[in-house]
Formats: structure tokens, sequence, C-alpha cells
């Protein structure tokens, strides 16, 4: 899989990349959609994944600038760098008992 | 190895290995793991959603010792989801209602009983006196606190909470685990995650949460399975869908990363931001004062911004109801030349109200600080609460 993506890769070097937005709870409310689909320079570091996320939805603005996120579903710190097709979720604590 | 299994089987009387023979039939339980379970000492922090189905299952499951933390009183609008409650126990002491309902599931469990609110001053010292600790709180302060207190004294911190359709699980704080803090480094600011009594929450989702707290529980007891140690269970009741994200330990965290700046309890309201800032303050009308001036007939004009359903169930008598949602449609019929107060549930939408008046150019316009319920419990006792 890996030596494909890399083929692909090497083949195509994209300036930009896509990735797909989860927002959960909260945050979902607040952007009015669940998933957004974003197209990021390449290596984009999830912060600026999510300085674009708030830039281009609805209310975006309203998310917080530093939430916790999950690249492919393990937890990331800001600066990891994204890459084509990764998926990222956007959680917010919950406090309710 | 017969002598053995007889041996520990004599830790039980003759009821109690009927009681627990489903226990005993399996092979990561049986007799061994059912002494562990009897030798356990586990804190539940709230006897709210979360805390009533854990706490059954932990007293059935023969949890020898259970702490029971809580300060509040059984409120009708509990019931709905908090079924270690019966309509009988509304206005007792939660915790008098919660261990008389568990020394019903299972006698042989003791249950030892808090009345306080879990704060800096006393989670270390209760804490210390049991080996897992189960949060079944319904605030941030409440959850920060009982992370950093279980980082602390080295106690694993199994953490559950619910808003809505969708919960959270994790077991954080165990050995070389993530703790809840390299999770959310620092709590949201207050409007942008309401509680359950503004949100709702469906009722049966913290009894899945709940009982998934007791399980992991139970299995961090018998040291048996893989436990929710670095993973964080996601819930969406909704679509009934469970998702997982692995988590790791964060080495810059502030309590159990390498540096901890963290290194004894702190002030956990101050740290979340849930005192009222000063700018707030400024804002807000209390409800003694509101009282005064709707006695002095002075000219007010009270905005409502609950809903239908809540307003029903209680109002205050003049208030004109325009809800949230509404309000920027129907702006239009208020009064603009009079001083507006607006007012809701707990005084969080009264706020939002406000911030969307004042851009329309109401300037004379403040937030019953508390809302309704502030209003019941200090001005109108005689006023249904929910």
């Amino acid at each position: 899989m890996w030596i494909f993506r890399l083929f692909f890769s090497s083949m195509q070097s994209p300036s930009s990349i896509s990735v797909r937005c989860r927002l959960f709870a909260r945050y979902a409310e607040i952007v009015g959609q669940d998933e957004v689909t974003l197209s990021l320079q390449r290596d984009a570091t999830v912060a600026q994944a999510v300085a674009v996320l708030r830039q281009s939805v609805p209310d975006g603005a309203r998310l917080p600038e530093q939430p916790m996120v999950a690249v492919n579903q393990e937890h990331a710190l800001a600066g990891q760098v994204l890459a084509d097709g990764d998926e990222i979720a956007l959680l917010p604590p919950l406090a309710g008992g | 190895m017969s002598h053995t299994r007889n041996s520990e089987l004599s830790d039980f009387t003759h009821s109690e290995l009927i009681r627990y023979s489903r226990h005993l039939a399996l092979p990561q339980v049986g007799p061994t793991g059912q002494r562990r379970i009897k030798a356990a000492r586990v804190l539940l922090v709230g006897a709210g959603g979360l805390g009533s189905p854990a706490a059954m299952y932990l007293a059935a499951a023969g949890v020898g010792t259970l702490g029971l933390v809580d300060f509040d009183v059984v409120d009708l609008s509990n019931l709905q989801r908090q079924i270690i409650h019966g309509t009988g126990d509304v206005g007792r002491p939660k915790l008098e209602s919660a261990a008389e309902r568990l020394r019903d599931v299972n006698p042989f469990v003791a249950v030892e009983e808090f009345a306080t609110r879990l704060d800096s001053s006393n989670a270390t010292e209760i804490i210390s006196g049991f080996d897992i600790v189960v949060d079944g709180s319904d605030n941030f302060p409440t959850r920060y606190l009982v992370n950093d207190a279980c980082v602390l004294t080295g106690k694993p911190y199994v953490y559950g909470s619910v808003y809505r359709f969708e919960g959270q699980a994790s077991v954080f704080a165990a050995t070389d685990g993530p703790c809840y803090r390299c999770l959310f480094r620092e709590p949201p600011p207050p409007h942008l995650v309401p509680s359950c009594s503004e949100g709702g929450v469906v009722g049966v989702l913290p009894g899945i949460v709940g009982s998934i707290q007791a399980l992991e529980a139970i299995k961090l007891i018998l040291e048996e399975g893989e436990t929710l140690v670095g993973r964080l269970a996601l819930i969406d009741a909704l679509k009934l869908r469970f998702r997982e994200l692995k988590l790791r330990r964060d080495p810059e965290c502030s309590v159990c990363g390498e540096h901890p700046s963290v290194r004894q309890l702190i002030d956990y309201e101050a740290f979340c931001g849930a005192e009222a800032t000063v700018a707030q303050q400024a804002m807000e009308i209390t409800v003694g004062e509101l009282a005064q001036r709707l006695e002095s007939r002075s000219d007010l004009l009270l905005v409502d911004v609950r809903e239908q359903y809540e307003w029903e169930i209680c109002r205050i008598v003049g208030a004109v109801l325009v809800p949230l949602g509404e309000l920027q449609a129907r702006m239009r019929e208020l009064d603009g030349t009079k001083e507006i107060v607006t007012l809701c549930h707990l005084g969080i939408r009264s706020l939002v109200a406000l911030e969307i008046l004042r851009a329309a150019g109401f300037s004379r316009v403040r937030s019953l600080q508390g809302g309704i319920d502030a209003w019941a419990r200090q001005v109108e006792p005689t006023m249904a609460v929910y």
C-alpha cells in the first residue's frame, strides 16, 4: 500500500491535499454539519487544518483555536503533518454526568 | 490445588456463593477474581446519571467497599436517567437514597458515604483511601480535580461523560497511560460546552456509559482483558456507533508529563473560569436585586429566553417569553426605552441573549445571574425547579 502511495505521490506531486474533517457533539452543532472536506497545502499541520476549518465554515470562528484533534483515529498534537486522504476529528470535552 | 480453591471459597458465605455463581463460573473471575472484587475499594464521585448504573453494577458484582461522594438532593428532573433514585426519594439527599438502594442490591457491600462536594481541600484524603476512582461528576472543575488527584495519588481514574446523544469513556492516570489533561489540556470556555441541564441528555445514554465505567473498574480489579487505558471510546447513541481513538501520553502534560507544573491540587473553579468574571458580573443582575426592583415597581422588561416547555414548568410573573432561537426575529416586539433583564434556566442562555440585544443596539440590558433556578431557590421557594 505504501509503495503504491509513494509511487502515486511521486507521479502526481500534488500541491494540495484533501482531508476529511469530522466534528463531534457541540462542535457539529456550532457549524451545523458533522463532516467537512478541507483542501490544504501540502505538508499542512493539524493546527493549519484547524485554522482553515475555522475560516471556511459558517460560525467556524466560534470553534476553539486549539481543540483536541485526532488524525486517523489517533490523538494528535498541533504540529503533526497531514497527508492526502487523512481523516481528522475534532472532539469537544463533555462534562455531563 | 483443590486445597487452595477450598480456602479461597471459604471467604464466601453460602449465600454469597449463590449470589456470585455466574462470576465464579467465568475463567476470568472464578474464586480468585471474586476475592479480589470483594477486597476492592472503589470510589464513585457523584450519584447521578453515570453514578447510578456504575454504583449498582459494582455493588451487584460484590465490590467490598464502595465510597460515594455527593452533596446534592434528589430532584424530580433527575429521575429520567438517575435510576438509583425513585419517585419517593425526591427531596432526600442523593447519598442517603443511593446508599439505601445499594444496601438492598447487595448487603455484603460496605457503603462509605461522603456528604460533601469534592474539592481541593478533601480530594486527596478521600481518594487515598480507595483503589480506583469512577467519575460520574457533571462539571469541568470536578473532572480536572479528580484527574489531578488521581495522578498525584497514583489511582486509576475511570472516566465517563455524556452530552445529548454522545458519550465518552476512558481509563486515565493508570501506570504508563495518559491522563485527562494529556487529552484536554485546558478547559473550554463555559459557553462552548453547555451542561446537560441546558443542552439535555437522552436518559439511557448515561446508563450505557456508566455501565462501561463499572465494567472497566471490574477489569482493573481483576487485571483481566484490555481496559480503556490509552483509548477513548466514543459513543454516538443517535446512530448507535462506537468509535475509539488511540491516546498517548503528552510528555508536556502539566500534571503527568516530564516536567509537571501542577504538583499539588489547585483552585479548579478558577482554572475552569467557572467563577463569574468581573466583566460578566457587570452584565448581570442578582435575583435579590431583581426582587427588589420588581417590588418597587420599577420599569423593567423581563425577557424569558427559555423554551415553551420550560415556561410551562415555571415562570416569573410579568415576564414575556421569547425563546432564544426567536430573539433575533422578534426583537421589534421589545420596548427599547425600558431597561431589559434577560433570564433563562441557569443564566447561560440569557448571557447569549444579552449579547444579541446589545449588538442590536439595546443599551440597558442585564442577565439574571443563576437564572430562574436561583430565583426559585432564593426568592420564590414555592416555585417548581427542574
